[in-house]
């Protein structure tokens, strides 16, 4: 295997990765508050939709992505309103969530599809990007994807030392004491559910404005539940949802690198890589239960209400 | 009291009122504290306590009544403004974050007063010591045990400026020496002029702490009083009113036929939390109560899971019946061998909380005829429901009721009546009066003595010290999972069963105790 080619699986790896990144963050604070959103694959698609149509309409890329944004939290929004606001149980809000959003999406993108535009340029940092093997992944993407590490590192610092970082895995664990010493849980949780919602709502927007700049109904194609699987493979700790968003990103690409060497493995099985990773993980987790009971935010999916 | 204040009381309420649906639980209720007081708040549950604790801490708003705060009449807006004014709370199920670590649990509810974690932690060091309550910032909570849990509590409270601080049933989850321990605190606390608003059940303690005492009934004041200067009996009957019979004392019986015998009882806990049985051995006589007394946690869970079995035990012959061992039998084949048990959590393990009360009776009452091939008699067992509310006294409109509308103290009497009218051999009873008011607690150890006349095997688990010495007629302690020695109860006292529920006991004291009774 040459230089060059691993320098561009690796560069596809990352870009593949992102919208995984983006997505699990963003999950990844929902649940540490306790919330657990399966509407990802909806938000995502929702900003995917939106985003394009708007960049699409305007000739304002930055104006797709924001739109894209304000389309995830306003799904969340709906979501925190039925799950929080009135309790309902969350596994079944968030599945509805998403088949929601799946229709919706290709509801409004009917006139849209398959229409081109102006995707959204890589920007080399000069000198960086030269560096081999891993200027090109690191220093050569675009705008979303540089975006993503500094969320990343932002939401690392945000648990590893921040007061509202300790709340929010606080509210998470457990939400009556939380009240009780006066913290705001209502709030710590729709801020977070928030958050998830911005968060998807930029990776659909990266995925349809960047990624493959063009609409397509389900252009997600599970991401959503992928990165959904990824925090639980990383175990709810930032740095692991790093490596296990470039590492599902190499897995979903593999098909192409292998066709490329000349071995022939059905992408269908190569797409199951993501979940069988999750669950040999989640296998591993369990054999030590102290750890698995420590791990999991310990209120995660369970209402609350304040008055009980 | 009759001179004028030069200065105000800390912390005044007057004509505080609290409905909830179908349910008066603040009734007019007026209060003063002191500074520098120890004031006990004294009742029942049900009374009120609870809810006008929540109304000081500022978790509840009152619907009538104000509240004064050094003489100034003030709206507590949450929990974060009472702390701003130095009210500090303790709370009875301990409102801290397992996997936090005890630095993090605090900076949590100190806001934006914590500072930097490295500063917090010296602080808490600086505080727990001069306090008298040895703690290590740095570990997670989860590592903790309940006594020291309760000082992460504590000291939550002291590392701000405190005025006025709330303990909520602090000692019922702590040892005769720890809660010493913490008396000595709280003394050291008020003579720094902190008021302390104690709340409690346990007469004994009120009357050792606190200088002033409130006494609520059913949502209202119903006395209040100086505790030295009042007998328990008093005490009581201001609690509970005057119609309510108050416990006595029960006579004490030594019986020598073993029922239950255990035998070098071991078992791992599948719980991360939970806690290993190490070789526990014991024998439960035909007509006698045995009291094993710890602090929760201990293993007690595990004990019970095993002798009701519930959970597996490797070792088969470690638990017999006279017939035989029974350590491999299902709960329903030790049932039908004359095992009755009342579990811990009433609801969802006890009785199912949606279903009647007629069908809960039939839940384990189906061995007793109820049921012929296969069909259930709905008339049997409709009857039997009935014999248990008259018998026992179970507040209800009907045998329809759903058990989970009833409250705490009348389903704790259900679900015991239940299994005494099935005449049990062997009675494995686990908390029987944890949250059961004065009445209802002695109702049920009534029965439970009844029962024991009667030529039943008893084994009673519980938190409750008084309790045990009450009725047990040996009595002994669980700590860690091992089991201290057992002695008759008229051979013990509190403070040694206290130094066997800290673990205070040598294998060598086991193995004596074993020779005696046997």
């Amino acid at each position: 295997m040459d230089i060059d080619l691993i320098t561009n699986i690796l560069y596809a790896m990352v870009r593949t990765g992102t919208p995984l990144l983006l997505v699990a963050l963003g999950e990844l604070v929902c649940e540490k508050s306790g919330v657990l959103n399966l509407g990802q694959e909806g938000m995502l698609l929702m900003g995917a939709v939106v985003g394009f149509v708007a960049a699409l309409l305007s000739g304002s890329l930055m104006l797709g992505f924001l739109l894209a944004i304000i389309a995830g939290v306003t799904m969340s929004l709906l979501f925190g309103v039925i799950a929080l606001g009135f309790n309902a149980n969350q596994v079944a809000t968030g599945l509805a969530l998403t088949i929601f959003g799946t229709g919706l999406s290709a509801f409004i993108g009917t006139e849209f599809v398959g229409k081109p535009i102006n995707g959204l340029d890589p920007y080399a940092l000069p000198l960086l990007s030269d560096i081999p093997l891993i200027g090109k992944m690191l220093f050569a993407q675009d705008l979303v994807v540089y975006l993503s590490f500094g969320l990343f590192a932002a939401v690392y610092w945000f648990f590893r030392s921040s007061r509202p970082g300790l709340v929010v895995k606080a509210v998470g664990e457990n939400p009556h004491a939380a009240n009780a010493i006066g913290l705001p849980v209502m709030r710590t949780r729709y801020l977070a559910v928030m958050f998830g919602g911005a968060m998807a709502g930029l990776a659909g927007g990266y995925l349809s404005i960047a990624y493959t700049p063009l609409w397509v109904e389900n252009m997600s194609a599970g991401r959503g539940w992928i990165a959904l699987a990824l925090v639980v493979f990383a175990s709810w700790k930032v740095e692991r949802v790093l490596l296990g968003a470039w590492l599902f990103g190499l897995a979903s690409i593999l098909h192409l690198v292998f066709q490329g060497l000349g071995f022939s493995i059905s992408s269908n099985l190569l797409a199951i890589l993501p979940y069988a990773a999750t669950i040999l993980v989640l296998v591993l987790l369990s054999r030590n239960q102290v750890r698995a009971r420590l791990l999991a935010p310990m209120s995660l999916g369970k209402s609350f209400h304040a008055s009980s | 009291m009759a001179e004028p204040h030069v200065t105000p009381p800390r912390l005044t309420l007057r004509g505080i009122t609290k409905a909830y649906p179908g349910c008066l639980a603040n009734d007019s209720i007026d209060l003063n504290i002191e500074p520098a007081e120890i004031h006990a708040l004294l009742g029942e549950n049900g009374a009120g306590k609870s809810t006008l604790m929540k109304v000081i801490y500022g978790l509840v708003k009152p619907d009538h009544g104000e509240l004064l705060w050094d003489g100034l009449p003030i709206d507590i807006r949450d929990p974060a403004h009472a702390r701003k004014l130095g009210i500090g709370m303790v709370f009875q199920h301990f409102s801290l974050f397992e996997t936090l670590t005890v630095t993090e649990n605090i900076a949590l509810a100190l806001g934006d007063d914590a500072g930097d974690l490295p500063t917090l932690a010296k602080r808490i060091s600086e505080v727990s010591t001069r306090y008298g309550m040895a703690l290590n910032p740095d570990r997670e909570v989860h590592t903790l045990s309940v006594g020291e849990r309760q000082r992460v509590e504590i000291v939550r409270c002291l590392v701000q400026p405190i005025k006025l601080l709330i303990l909520d049933e602090p000692t019922s989850v702590l040892t005769p020496q720890e809660v010493e321990t913490l008396f000595v605190t709280l003394r050291q606390l008020a003579s720094e002029g902190c008021s302390i608003l104690f709340i409690s059940h346990k007469l004994h303690e009120v009357r050792a702490l606190c200088h002033h005492a409130t006494i609520l009934r059913a949502g209202r004041v119903s006395g209040e009083c100086t505790p030295q200067e009042e007998s328990s009996e008093s005490l009581a009957r201001m609690m509970v009113g005057d119609d309510t019979p108050i416990s006595t004392d029960y006579p004490k019986v030594l019986a020598d036929e073993p029922f239950l015998q255990v035998r070098g009882l071991s078992r791992l806990s599948e719980d991360p939390f939970g806690v290993d049985l190490q070789s526990i051995s014991f024998d439960v006589h035909t007509g006698e109560i045995l009291g094993i007394a710890g602090v929760a946690g201990n293993g007690q869970e595990e004990l019970l899971g095993a002798l009701s079995g519930e959970n597996e035990i490797d070792n088969h012959d470690a638990i017999h019946f006279p017939h035989g061992a029974v350590g491999q039998l299902s709960p329903r084949q030790r049932r039908a061998a004359g095992m009755a048990f009342v579990p811990e959590e009433r609801l969802g393990r006890g009785a199912v909380p949606d279903m009647s009360l007629k069908d809960n009776a039939l839940l384990t009452g189906f061995l007793t005829g109820l049921v012929k091939k296969g069909m259930i008699s709905h008339r049997k067992t409709r009857t039997f429901a009935e014999q248990i509310i008259e018998r026992y006294r179970v507040k209800t409109p009907g045998t329809e009721t759903h058990a989970a509308s009833l409250s705490g103290g009348n389903l704790q009497k259900f679900i015991i009546g239940r299994e005494i009218m099935q005449q049990p051999k062997l009675l494995i009873a686990a908390h029987p009066t944890w949250g059961v008011d004065i009445g209802a607690a002695t109702a049920i150890h009534k029965a439970l003595i009844e029962l024991r006349d009667k030529g039943a095997a008893i084994l009673v688990v519980s938190e409750d010290i008084d309790e045990l010495f009450q009725i047990s007629d040996r009595i002994g302690a669980l700590c860690h999972g091992r089991l201290s020695p057992i002695k008759p109860t008229p051979q013990t006292s509190i403070n040694e069963v206290g130094r066997w529920m800290a673990g205070d006991f040598s294998e060598t004291d086991v193995a004596s105790s074993a020779t005696v009774s046997a």
